[in-house]
């Protein structure tokens, strides 16, 4: 498990050792042809800040040779806003008096004909934590009401263990998207005092769960702003390595959610620029040709049109991330505040305009037979 | 040049592409077509088989192009059965490029998924062309199951490396009863021509042209060096040596 890797670091020694870091350690890490964690720590560090205009080339060349010209597009279907967690930078956390809903079965058809009719063939599902109301059940039948209508499914809901994961995966579930929020254990007590959530170890332990239960791919992230982001970012990439070696078989995605510096809760200290947003997902691309990189709506116009060529490799658009969001109740309130407001189709013309394919479609049901459930080839 | 015959069915072209990271499907079908290329692969997970009127199918619908299927995304023969069954419903053709790599990183294919799948479907009636690791005993066993041929790899796909596996790839030209396709690394026209004049009977081309500046471009410069390098194979080129040839020292005596 993770978690024995994880242990064997101290938050503070890394982020000492990122910050000392020098230019010639960044020279060396960018000479090489394969470059390992000590690498990624250099790129991410302070002192590769003038080599960002040489990230971005390389960046942008190894995505061109992986994954060509194209941007895959998703979209996200929350389901649910009811959680029992205090989460003090989420806009569904517990404490905050906002009206609550769960989606019916038929405001979930509704939801999804809107994003179908919007061209949509990946989506993901997004709960909050309520295990009573919106526990596995709930996920299960919502994944065999959308499994007919679309290619892909994928959520982000709270921590599963392992054998709620096998259940899910044979009903068309391919991908979860879990995020540790903070590698920093105490950033993640203070953020989490309450609920499920605050239990670290099991939620750093949840993607080894997930690969054990065999899911084609695991999405990770941390909640930039929450604690140093280039500390954060090193344990990120120190799981995604170590989680490829382990589920060989499985796909990794990194996805990059900022807090802003307008939203209350973020330190001065730990906020993040665009800028240094722009060096942490070139020195992933530059540390990791494969793995892909999503951005979402979060972000800016200005910075998504120009960093789809730099590095990422799918992103959402046209996003409501509230439940209801698309057709049944467009007024609710949101769990984050939507920067970039274009609607589906906007967004893709901007990105044929750039030169690039949108990738409405990069999987099939069929590869997913309904009769089999999924072998774990590599008992761990 | 002679025509290359896969299953019963006649080439003009040696060059077999993919249809995979290209900036447009317009972009995709330009070069493409000027490929002369006259099999193009299209992997089952980006085309909406129950759709009619999608995108790259539609741009793929020329008389030039044959439709190669691939299963890339399984994990193991039975999602590969699973997968080729309904590609030969929804496209209608029994021609299939096996491929089941469970590595997503590289994408190596797993040798022993393969072999199972290409055996089963042999059976269903499907034409297999297997992609494989430059493994000559594999090859050996696929052509064995009855593949219709047998596609090799150069380098891992995508990496433009050109013909790392060359002395493999020679073996099992050497030894190979159904057609070998040389598919994935292969980066660079130069590589192509070289393993056409190696013999093998044709190349799989993707990447290099999807990715280059100018696909349509780039797609006639590999039609001619996959011509050339055919041309010269079947020229028989002189063989390379080491030193010079010009006199006997060791049995001139005799001439005396």
């Amino acid at each position: 498990m993770f978690r024995e890797v994880f242990e064997k670091y101290n938050w503070e020694e890394v982020k000492r050792g990122i910050y000392a870091l020098q230019d010639h350690h960044v020279r060396a890490a960018l000479e090489k042809d394969r470059q390992g964690m000590e690498d990624f720590m250099a790129l991410i560090s302070p002192a590769a800040v003038p080599y960002l205009e040489r990230m971005a080339a390389m960046s942008r060349d190894l995505t061109r040779k992986r994954f060509g010209r194209t941007i895959q597009l998703f979209a996200p279907l929350y389901l649910s806003n009811e959680c029992q967690n205090i989460c003090t930078y989420c806009g569904f956390s517990f404490d905050n008096r906002i009206k609550r809903r769960t989606l019916t079965d038929q405001e979930i058809l509704t939801e999804a004909q809107a994003l179908k009719a919007m061209g949509y063939e990946h989506i993901l599902l997004v709960t909050g934590e309520a295990a009573e109301r919106v526990g596995v059940d709930y996920i299960q039948n919502a994944l065999r009401l959308l499994r007919p209508l679309f290619s892909h499914l994928a959520m982000e809901v709270q921590p599963l263990e392992e054998e709620e994961y096998s259940r899910l995966i044979p009903e068309g579930l391919n991908t979860v998207l879990v995020y540790q929020e903070t590698y920093d254990p105490v950033a993640y007590k203070d953020f989490h005092p309450k609920g499920k959530k605050a239990n670290f170890n099991y939620r750093l332990n949840t993607p080894d769960r997930l690969g054990r239960a065999g899911a084609f791919k695991i999405g990770l992230g941390a909640l930039l702003g929450l604690s140093d982001w280039r500390t954060d970012s090193f344990f990120n990439a120190l799981h995604l390595d170590y989680l490829e070696k382990t589920y060989w078989q499985t796909k990794y995605s990194v996805s990059f959610p900022r807090l802003r510096p307008a939203e209350k809760v973020v330190l001065q200290e730990a906020c993040m620029s665009e800028k240094e947003l722009l060096q942490l997902i070139c020195a992933y691309r530059i540390f990791n040709g494969e793995v892909e990189l999503s951005i979402s709506t979060r972000e800016s116009e200005k910075f998504r049109d120009n960093i789809l060529q730099l590095g990422i490799t799918s992103m959402s658009a046209g996003s409501a991330t509230n439940p209801g969001g698309y057709a049944v109740e467009p007024q609710s309130l949101e769990q984050f505040e939507v920067c970039d407001q274009r609607s589906a189709k906007q967004v893709s013309e901007m990105i044929r305009s750039k030169g690039y394919e949108v990738m409405w479609k990069d999987w099939d049901r069929a590869y997913q037979p309904e009769s089999t459930k999924t072998e774990i080839i590599n008992a761990i | 040049m002679e025509p290359l015959i896969i299953a019963g069915k006649v080439f003009s072209s040696r060059l077999f592409t993919g249809t995979g990271k290209f900036s447009s499907s317009s972009v995709m079908e330009e070069a493409l077509l000027a490929s002369g290329s006259e099999l193009v692969t299209v992997a089952l997970k980006r085309v909406d088989m129950r759709n009619e009127q999608d995108d790259i199918l539609t741009h793929l619908s020329h008389k030039q192009f044959s439709l190669l299927p691939n299963t890339s995304g399984v994990r193991n023969a039975k999602e590969a059965v699973f997968a080729a069954k309904l590609a030969r419903e929804a496209l209608e053709t029994n021609w299939l490029k096996l491929e089941i790599h469970p590595d997503p990183k590289y994408l190596l294919p797993d040798p022993i998924e393969t072999l199972k799948a290409a055996e089963e479907l042999v059976k269903l009636g499907f034409i297999v062309l297997p992609y494989v690791h430059a493994d000559p005993v594999l090859c050996k066993r696929l052509e064995e199951v009855g593949t219709a041929a047998v596609m090799p790899l150069g380098s891992p796909i995508g990496s433009n490396k050109g013909l790392k596996t060359l002395d493999f790839l020679e073996i099992i030209i050497e030894q190979s009863k159904v057609p070998v396709v040389v598919d994935a690394g292969i980066g660079a026209p130069s590589h192509a021509a070289a393993a056409m004049e190696l013999g093998a009977d044709a190349v799989l081309v993707n990447t290099a042209i999807a990715v280059a500046e100018d696909p349509i471009q780039m797609g006639i410069a590999f039609k001619m060096a996959v011509e050339a390098g055919r041309m010269a194979f079947e020229a028989k080129l002189g063989k390379i040596s080491e030193h010079a040839e010009a006199s006997s020292p060791l049995t001139a005596f005799l001439e005396d």
